[in-house]
């Protein structure tokens, strides 16, 4: 494969990025259709640019800045499958609440670049850059509804706390560079492994640590998550709820296991606290919630925290499940803000928790798979979300850490509660007051039901999807 | 001749500076935009530093690059603050209560 072919998905997605947002310019008011099928069409396009290419092993292109493996090919064509489905859900919800907003498809097209940039990053200028073009548009995407108090106190707080961690991740790399003098990735994993404990080695990795940290929303660097959750649009907090979580994902392992594999001992530890933290403050936190989509947010951190236990294993079976975990972890969170947005009606956002009551009586099947969605995100087997934590937890007993898998256990079981309130709230509970009637377009059920269907399916055949990130990751960092 | 840790003095200087003013500010969204971009620079001397002593240019492209960043990471930064000017005519940080954070 040439250096040229290598690129060909992103290279298509940033010319019609701008194509798209060329239509858009020239679009007649009203018509947010045309730029909507131009940003679909684009994404289905990439994303079988992505499987056409898809590399038997790993390779590096452009002086080894960039790398196409299969871990790369499978997170991206993951990634574009939720950004596609996230348009949908985003078209009804701008066609009801009657904006004429297409900049949401077009921002959220150079996020996906962004991610895609990230994902295949090996060398820490191009995760830098993959990671600014992805969390500038996300800054201006949460700042979109201009109108709204919430949303631009949200956008601020977002842009303010993600350039600090920008700043802290770029000083952490500064200082890794000082020690190696290189950026490439692989060349300095072969400069840590075997050095003795370097003190700006150690240095660097703890402010990395600390970027990666904020970009995920683990505890104690969460703090922005709950309030950009809660302030946003929904489809933007769909959007930045799902996708980058598989970005996110990808620049953890190959910062941590690709470039600093030597360096396992010492952030081990670290991760350990991280992720023992965000499991006890997302879950206790996330009980007394009512807004749904703040109680999300706290979900999102306990569920980032248990990610992180799968890289805490540090070897490839525990990157598998991990990666396994945060593809299910964002279908199905999807799914959950997919829930919000079919329920709300123009003025009405319908992201209390009061507003799901006696919904089984007023949809039955959204609330079945609501359901199942919920009974996922808690761990309930047989669906997808308990094959995740099984996965992760057995190879963390493996690596010998079991008291963690049973402070993993304990909290995940605190968890559930709220989890299964908003089943209770749906099925056994009388609606106080009128609430306004379903008005979900028909294509965005259709995609909700078979979002919900998916995670239903995983949950059955959690072994097609655990083999390919298996496979995966034993090419990619073996 | 300055050795390379006067550099690294001064880039951890500039870092803390700016990380203390966003965390200690209270009042000016706009003094936080300019500690973020100070703590941008203090990286930047940093590469500078490092990419002198360590013999590489690798370090001097990166600086190039995020100069380019910042500038159009302040241009949204200043572009959320009209909105949020326009929404709450305020930039008191202390005003940014309306969820709590």
């Amino acid at each position: 494969m040439t250096e040229l072919q290598a690129v060909l998905p992103e290279a298509i997605l940033t010319g019609l990025a701008c194509l798209t947002l060329m239509v858009d310019v020239f679009r007649r008011p009203g018509a947010v259709a045309l730029t909507f099928w131009s940003a679909v069409l684009s994404v289905l396009v990439v994303l079988i640019a992505v499987a056409t290419l898809f590399p038997p092993g790993m390779t590096t292109y452009f002086h080894g800045t960039f790398v196409l493996d299969p871990m790369a090919a499978v997170l991206k064509t993951f990634l574009l499958v939720v950004v596609l489905f996230s348009f949908f859900y985003a078209r009804d919800y701008l066609q009801r609440h009657g904006e004429d907003q297409s900049v949401f498809f077009i921002l959220a097209l150079f996020a996906t670049l962004g991610m895609m940039v990230l994902i295949s990053a090996h060398s820490l200028l191009t995760i830098y850059l993959g990671l600014e073009l992805l969390s500038l548009s996300l800054y201006a995407m949460v700042a979109m509804d201009r109108d709204s108090k919430a949303a631009s106190e949200a956008a601020m707080k977002y842009f303010v706390l993600g350039a600090l961690a920008s700043g802290m991740l770029l000083y952490g790399m500064s200082m890794l560079y000082g020690v190696s003098g290189t950026l490439d990735l692989s060349e300095l994993a072969q400069r840590t492994s075997g050095a003795e404990a370097n003190l700006l080695f150690t240095f660097g990795l703890v402010f990395v640590l600390i970027g990666i940290a904020f970009k995920l929303g683990v505890a104690p660097f969460h703090m922005w998550v709950p309030d950009v959750y809660e302030g946003a649009p929904t489809p933007v907090t769909l959007f930045l709820g799902s996708a980058p979580k598989l970005a996110a994902f990808a620049m953890a392992i190959r910062v941590l296991a690709d470039g600093l594999g030597g360096l396992h001992e010492s952030w081990q530890d670290m991760l350990i606290l991280l992720a023992v933290l965000s499991m006890a403050i997302g879950n206790i936190v996330a009980i007394a919630q009512t807004n749904i989509k703040r109680m999300l947010a706290y979900s999102t951190i306990s569920h980032m925290g248990f990610l992180l236990l799968g890289i805490i294993a540090a070897n490839a079976i525990g990157y598998a499940a991990s990666m396994f975990y945060v593809i299910v972890y964002a279908i199905t969170s999807m799914g959950a803000f997919a829930a919000i947005i079919l329920l709300s009606s123009a003025g009405h956002e319908s992201d209390q928790l009061s507003d799901f009551t006696g919904l089984a009586k007023r949809s039955p099947w959204m609330a079945f798979i609501m359901l199942v969605l919920m009974f996922s995100l808690a761990g309930v087997p047989p669906f997808a979300g308990f094959w995740a934590k099984w996965f992760v937890l057995k190879e963390l007993v493996g690596a010998g850490e079991a008291w963690l898998a049973a402070v993993a256990v304990f909290f995940s079981l605190i968890g559930a509660y709220y989890y299964l309130r908003v089943i209770k709230l749906m099925y056994f509970d009388e609606p106080t007051g009128a609430l306004p009637a379903l008005t979900g377009s028909e294509d965005a059920r259709l995609v909700f039901s078979v979002n919900g269907l998916a995670v239903l399916v995983l949950g059955f055949l959690p072994g097609t999807l655990m083999s390919v990130c298996l496979g995966a990751m034993l090419v990619g960092t073996g | 001749m300055l050795a390379l840790s006067n550099f690294l003095t001064v880039g951890a200087i500039l870092f803390c500076l700016s990380v203390a003013g966003i965390i200690i500010n209270r009042k000016n969204v706009i003094i936080l935009l300019m500690c973020i971009e100070l703590m941008l620079l203090a990286v930047n001397m940093n590469f500078v530093a490092f990419s002198h002593f360590n013999g590489s240019v690798d370090g001097q492209i990166f600086v190039f690059f995020i100069l380019t960043v910042a500038a159009a990471e302040a241009a949204i930064g200043l572009a959320i603050l009209v909105v949020l000017f326009r929404n709450r005519n305020s930039i008191n940080v202390e005003d940014l209560d309306l969820m709590k954070g």
